[in-house]
């Protein structure tokens, strides 16, 4: 077969497992700071050895604030956030309330758990809300749910465990948050071969969501918040 | 009985142990792009269809209708495109009549999607989807498993590496009509040179803001068929010969003996 490969074929020599499949978020991380969250994540999608996309946003809005990072097969993680944004916008219209961050994370947990065994994704779920302020969630691979002060993740993520616990602080500033994501991500870009890209990253807080992008052109220091 | 059949994964296994190979799907291995610019949005396809190495179809036609201002272009197994593009392009139809709206380049997109991610990658079909709509212009890449991505400039297929190096080096923000037609064709064209799995011509389609779609089909015909300079047609008197004997009709009767058949001359029986 030319072009883009079959998947799971009956192949000559047996089964063929589908090294096709695009693969997204290779660095992603979110974390909590004084006024709410920063998610954070390069924006390389790859298939294979080549770059399917140099400019991805992986940073997924699913509700007003509530966002996510994706991780793992982009069909997947894509599949799950367009299933959890529909119910989000269920839930806001029945209950006239926004949905809390817990109740996202566990509309997504809910999903990774039952269907482990035919996803591949990693998600960090980061939201801010008038009663619980700023919240951090990561579902790693078997669908597990873990509210944590900060979450890394992707191939690129185990180049700046050592940066993140050496660097992190509780309660930081907004420009010391943005510091502290950009300067992760920036390691994680520049030591894993399958991160790159920009960087993006969504600053929640209660004025809303901000995003922010930082170019390799000028080594990541701009072009700085956007809209 | 109810429940479902195996008998035939069983017989296909049996003689995949045999050392049968599977039969092979005519694939298009392709070359497909497309571009927005400042009214609308462009795809441009080859034209080559290929069935293992041999090219199944020198001039097909990899542009599909979805709706007069959504179109797609089609990479990965030929049926796939065909069937998947037809089946969308009938449901979004309906969907638009029942809404009284124009259809819109994001829905046909995401019901692409979720048709294909259904599927698990089992529908080979690799997508650009193009148009216009109410709420602008759009340009999506939709793969079979069913992740898509938005970009100002796509190419898909097995000729997308040489296709993206010439959008990578040449694209510029804010084109026209005219350039953007002309970057896709020149990026198709760098694939149809460049890729085995892609040749022939070139196919392009400008959908455009207030203007009807255009098909401009083998826009550009890179490898016609010129005429032959030589040929292999000898002319009378080439062979060179000793004698010659002119036998009359009337000699012929010399060399022919008539014999009468026993039996009924209708049945041709030729051995008995």
């Amino acid at each position: 077969m030319v072009g883009h490969g079959a998947s799971g074929m009956l192949g000559e020599d047996g089964i063929h497992v589908d090294m096709n499949h695009l693969k997204s978020g290779e660095v992603n991380m979110a974390i909590n700071f004084k006024d709410g969250v920063i998610l954070g994540a390069d924006s390389r999608t790859t298939t294979g050895a080549y770059i399917a996309n140099r400019v991805t946003d992986k940073l997924t809005q699913v509700h007003d604030t509530i966002w996510c990072c994706r991780s793992g097969s982009a069909a997947d993680t894509q599949a799950v956030a367009d299933i959890v944004s529909y119910h989000l916008n269920m839930y806001s219209i029945t209950n006239n309330e926004a949905p809390s961050t817990q109740v996202a994370a566990s509309l997504f947990q809910e999903l990774c758990y039952e269907n482990k065994d035919m996803l591949s994704a990693g998600i960090i779920i980061a939201g801010y809300d008038p009663r619980h302020g700023g919240q951090v969630y990561s579902i790693p691979l078997g669908g597990s749910l873990h509210k944590q002060p900060y979450s890394i993740g992707g191939s690129g993520s185990t180049y700046i465990y050592g940066y993140c616990d050496a660097n992190w602080k509780e309660n930081m500033t907004e420009e010391e948050g943005i510091n502290f994501v950009r300067g992760a991500l920036r390691e994680a870009i520049k030591w894993d071969g399958s991160s790159g890209g920009v960087i993006r990253l969504v600053v929640l807080t209660a004025k809303g969501a901000q995003r922010h992008l930082y170019l390799p052109d000028t080594d990541y220091t701009g072009p700085g918040f956007t809209n | 009985m109810t429940g479902f059949d195996f008998s035939n994964y069983n017989r296909n296994a049996a003689l995949h142990a045999k050392g049968v190979p599977l039969p092979k799907a005519t694939s298009t291995g392709t070359t497909i792009v497309g571009c927005i610019f400042d009214n609308g949005v462009v795809i441009a396809a080859d034209t080559r269809a290929t069935s293992g190495p041999i090219v199944a179809d020198k001039n097909c036609e990899k542009l599909h209708y979805i709706s007069p201002k959504i179109w797609c272009a089609g990479a990965g197994t030929a049926a796939d495109t065909e069937f998947t593009t037809a089946l969308i392009s009938s449901n979004v139809e309906l969907h638009s009549l029942s809404t009284g709206r124009d259809p819109r380049v994001i829905t046909c997109m995401t019901m692409l999607k979720q048709h294909l991610f259904r599927y698990q990658g089992h529908i080979g079909a690799y997508l650009v989807v193009a148009g216009v709509d109410p709420t602008g212009t759009g340009l999506y890449t939709v793969h079979a498993h069913g992740s898509t991505d938005k970009l100002p400039y796509v190419t898909m297929g097995s000729g997308s590496l040489a296709a993206m190096s010439v959008f990578e080096s040449t694209w510029k923000a804010n084109l026209n009509r005219e350039e953007a037609v002309e970057l896709c064709a020149e990026a198709i064209k760098a694939g149809i040179f460049n890729d085995l799995g892609s040749g022939s011509n070139v196919d392009v389609c400008v959908i455009e803001k207030d203007k009807p779609t255009q098909l401009l089909r083998n826009y550009i015909k890179p490898n016609e068929r010129g005429e032959k300079e030589r040929n292999y047609r000898f002319p009378r008197g080439t062979t060179a010969y000793l004698n010659q004997k002119v036998i009359s009709k009337e000699d012929m009767r010399k060399y022919v003996t008539v014999e009468e058949v026993s039996g009924d001359p209708n049945l041709m029986e030729v051995d008995s």
